[in-house]
């Protein structure tokens, strides 16, 4: 698959500490890409990189296959996570400005705005000090000029911190229009629900290193234990006695004659199996395959170095 | 080169547009007018009117004191205590009492009464005629000619005259230069504190506003950089060239206006004293500076022709802007390295010290303007923007000018590139507070 940026063996390091260490990765078009990794991993760097804000020790960085140089920044949209504005400026002068730094004409610049902030229904902010805005508001006015630009990629650092559900939920339709759109996102978030709610596919940075990468389709398939949710109303003796070796009970919660129970499958064998040989002493309400969370995941893979290496190694 | 301007025009009318520009803006040259105005004002005002009643016992003041326009002498032979009661209800305001004595004893002083304490030109005023009064009397009484003794006491001033490449003599005048100097010495010095730490506040903002990466996504950071410097540069110089203006229009103008009548009447009155202390008893060298003082005007601005202006004013704006420059990065660089505004005195201190040091050293410049430290300072880039004005208008060796002006422009790209060095990596640096040796770091980051 063609990819709109591909990072090749970046190395990065500051007096100190190792910032990157030998991190590749390529994103593909018109994709949601979910950087992700702890606090301090490295992933501000990698962005700073790909915006061009920091140069990297070594390796390259391809922007539509071309080498990164400066006039691709105005094809690129930054939302960073430590971002604000100029606080004694007027909304209408501060957006102007910065949209004319993205390399838009005046005239092409305030008619696009109009239409955001009208999209927004923010008119009534053009004249405003952004001091007399609020936390949320300043939000919504930053993601506009990140976007404003028509990037065709776009970088967006925690991008709902500070919003409330409702804004979150507007920006989070932004996002998914301005993917259908065209444009490429790489969507760096501590959200992990949000990722699995929007990303297409991600990268996991630990202590400077990629650790983890693919669809979260697959990362999840990948991830699962082959263990499955059943409901039933029965004899649970019966069940668990029915499950015979091929299965092994992880857990039961019982609320009247209705059983809830984790089962995870052993060797080789398969939910059928399972389901036949229990379904005379049960009555199956309901039976479904565990897929872990990308929390989930997150968590042991970052905790737990050495059953990822196993498991990346699968992946690839 | 279009997102420079951009960022140019915005660090610009953001400044411009502040109430706070405007504020000082006009009250810089009322400040500026008030210190010339004030004295004179001043001096002026106190001239309230007295009436005298000189009660002279000596005999020798009777009929001796000029009366100017705001005192007025009256002579009498009463006693003092009647005289008080005078005083207390009209139309005199003091009286003075002569003892005999004091032609002879110089123990012996008259006394002034009062109702409301005279002021200082009044008392003043009495006591020089009285002492010169004395003077001549005393001088006649030991049968000492007086018109010889005014020629004896001729006051020597000395005119420093330049030998110029073509053989011609040209007058100067060190105090002039001395005030020249240490005008545009004075004037640099301001620019760099104010600008420079204007575009401080201005990076320090940008930090702490949180706007900076957002806008280093889309120009580079020495760019914003230079950005800032070059706007603050232009704010500086507008408000400059609005104070210069300001100040000539509102301290003529007022001059003019409000003074007017006391100018003339000062003049007049001068004149009138004058012609009376030649009637009467000639006032000793006193006289001698007063007819002095017209030639002594017109030399003051032959001098100030003879220095060349044209040098001095293309000299002092290029020490003017380069100085301004080179600090200003400086100053940029360290409100990059900090996250607030009290965090920087640790770094303002070090950029201080050799801009202090120049005012010091230039005290001694002006006294030997062709020391070896004058010529090094003058030529050492932190320091020549105020040393080498200050020598400047002693007439400084070409070669020396030309090395001093090189040596700031190299001074100048060099620390602008440490600056921007430390700047990209500190706007990016929230949180603790870097040390000497990790700004000496971030110089060999790679960008």
């Amino acid at each position: 698959m063609e990819s709109i940026l591909e990072v090749k063996n970046i190395n990065k390091q500051y007096a100190n500490h190792v910032a990157l260490n030998n991190v590749s990765l390529s994103v593909a078009p018109q994709k949601i890409f979910g950087l992700l990794g702890p606090n301090g991993a490295g992933k501000t760097s990698l962005i700073r990189i790909i915006n061009q804000i920091t140069g990297p020790d070594s390796g390259q960085v391809f922007f539509n296959g071309e080498h990164l140089s400066p006039k691709h920044v105005d094809f690129i949209g930054y939302l960073p996570e430590e971002r604000g504005l100029y606080k004694k400026m007027s909304v209408g002068e501060q957006v102007m400005y910065l949209a004319q730094l993205k390399g838009l004409k005046k005239a092409d610049a305030k008619a696009k705005l109009n239409a955001w902030f009208k999209k927004f229904e923010i008119e009534s902010w053009w004249d405003k000090k952004v001091e007399e805005l609020s936390k949320g508001m300043q939000q919504k006015v930053q993601f506009i000029v990140t976007v404003l630009h028509e990037p065709k990629l776009l970088i967006l650092d925690e991008p709902f911190s500070g919003f409330d559900p409702i804004n979150a939920q507007l920006i989070k339709n932004e996002i998914l229009e301005l993917r259908d759109k065209g444009a490429t996102i790489i969507f760096s978030t501590h959200n992990m629900g949000s990722v699995e709610e929007l990303c297409d596919n991600i990268a996991l940075i630990n202590k400077a290193e990629k650790i983890l990468d693919g669809s979260v389709k697959e990362i999840r398939q990948t991830y699962k234990s082959n263990t499955y949710n059943i409901s039933f109303k029965g004899n649970l003796l019966g069940f668990t006695n029915a499950l015979w070796a091929g299965a092994e009970l992880l857990d039961k919660k019982s609320d009247d004659d209705v059983h809830t129970v984790t089962v995870k499958m052993l060797r080789q064998n398969k939910p059928n199996d399972l389901l036949q040989a229990v379904l005379a002493n049960a009555e199956i309400l309901s039976f479904n395959e565990i897929v872990p969370s990308m929390n989930d995941i997150f968590i042991s893979v970052v905790e737990n170095k050495s059953t990822l290496n196993t498991q990346s190694s699968y992946t690839e | 080169m279009n997102k420079l301007f951009l960022i140019i025009q915005r660090e610009y009318f953001s400044r411009v547009k502040k109430k706070s520009f405007l504020i000082m803006t006009i009250l810089g040259p009322l400040l500026m007018a008030g210190v010339m105005i004030v004295p004179v004002w001043l001096a002026m005002r106190d001239k309230t009117d007295h009436q005298i009643l000189v009660l002279d016992h000596s005999g020798l003041f009777i009929d001796k004191f000029p009366d100017t326009k705001e005192i007025k002498f009256t002579y009498g032979a009463e006693s003092l205590q009647s005289a008080k009661a005078k005083l207390k209800d009209g139309p005199f305001d003091l009286i003075m009492e002569i003892p005999m004595e004091v032609i002879n004893e110089s123990k012996a002083t008259p006394f002034l009464y009062y109702k409301k304490q005279p002021g200082m030109s009044a008392e003043q005023y009495i006591s020089n005629t009285m002492e010169n009064i004395l003077f001549d009397y005393r001088l006649q009484g030991d049968s000492i000619d007086i018109s010889k003794l005014d020629k004896a006491r001729r006051p020597v001033q000395i005119l420093t005259m330049k030998v110029s490449e073509d053989g011609k003599d040209e007058k100067t005048n060190t105090g002039i230069n001395m005030a020249i100097g240490f005008g545009c010495a004075i004037a640099i010095y301001m620019m760099i504190f104010l600008y420079g730490s204007q575009v401080m506040r201005g990076v320090i903002e940008e930090k702490t506003n949180r706007i900076v990466e957002v806008i280093v996504s889309s120009v580079k950071p020495f760019q914003l950089m230079l950005g800032k410097i070059i706007g603050v540069a232009l704010v500086g110089l507008t408000q400059f060239i609005l104070w210069v203006v300001l100040t000539i229009i509102i301290s003529t103008s007022v001059n003019s206006i409000l003074f007017k009548d006391q100018i003339a009447d000062t003049q007049k009155q001068n004149a009138q004293i004058e012609k009376v202390m030649k009637n009467d008893i000639t006032a000793g060298t006193d006289k001698m500076e007063k007819i002095n003082s017209p030639n002594e005007v017109v030399d003051l601005f032959n001098n100030v022709k003879n220095i060349n202006i044209s040098k001095v004013l293309i000299c002092f704006a290029f020490y003017f802007l380069f100085g301004y420059l080179l600090y200003a990065a400086l100053f940029a660089a360290i409100g990059s390295a900090v996250d607030s505004e009290a965090d920087t005195q640790q770094f303002i201190l070090p950029v201080t010290i050799p801009l202090i040091l120049s005012f010091i050293i230039a005290q001694s410049v002006a006294t030997d303007p062709d020391s070896s430290m004058a010529q090094f300072f003058s030529i050492f880039p932190l320091t020549s923007p105020i040393v080498m004005m200050v020598r400047l208008p002693f007439d400084v060796p070409n070669w020396e000018l030309a090395l001093s002006m090189i040596s700031l422009i190299v001074g100048f790209l060099f620390f602008t590139w440490v600056a921007g060095k430390i700047y990209r990596t500190g706007i990016l640096m929230y949180g603790k507070k870097p040390s000497w040796k990790e700004l000496g770091k971030w110089l060999f980051y790679k960008a």
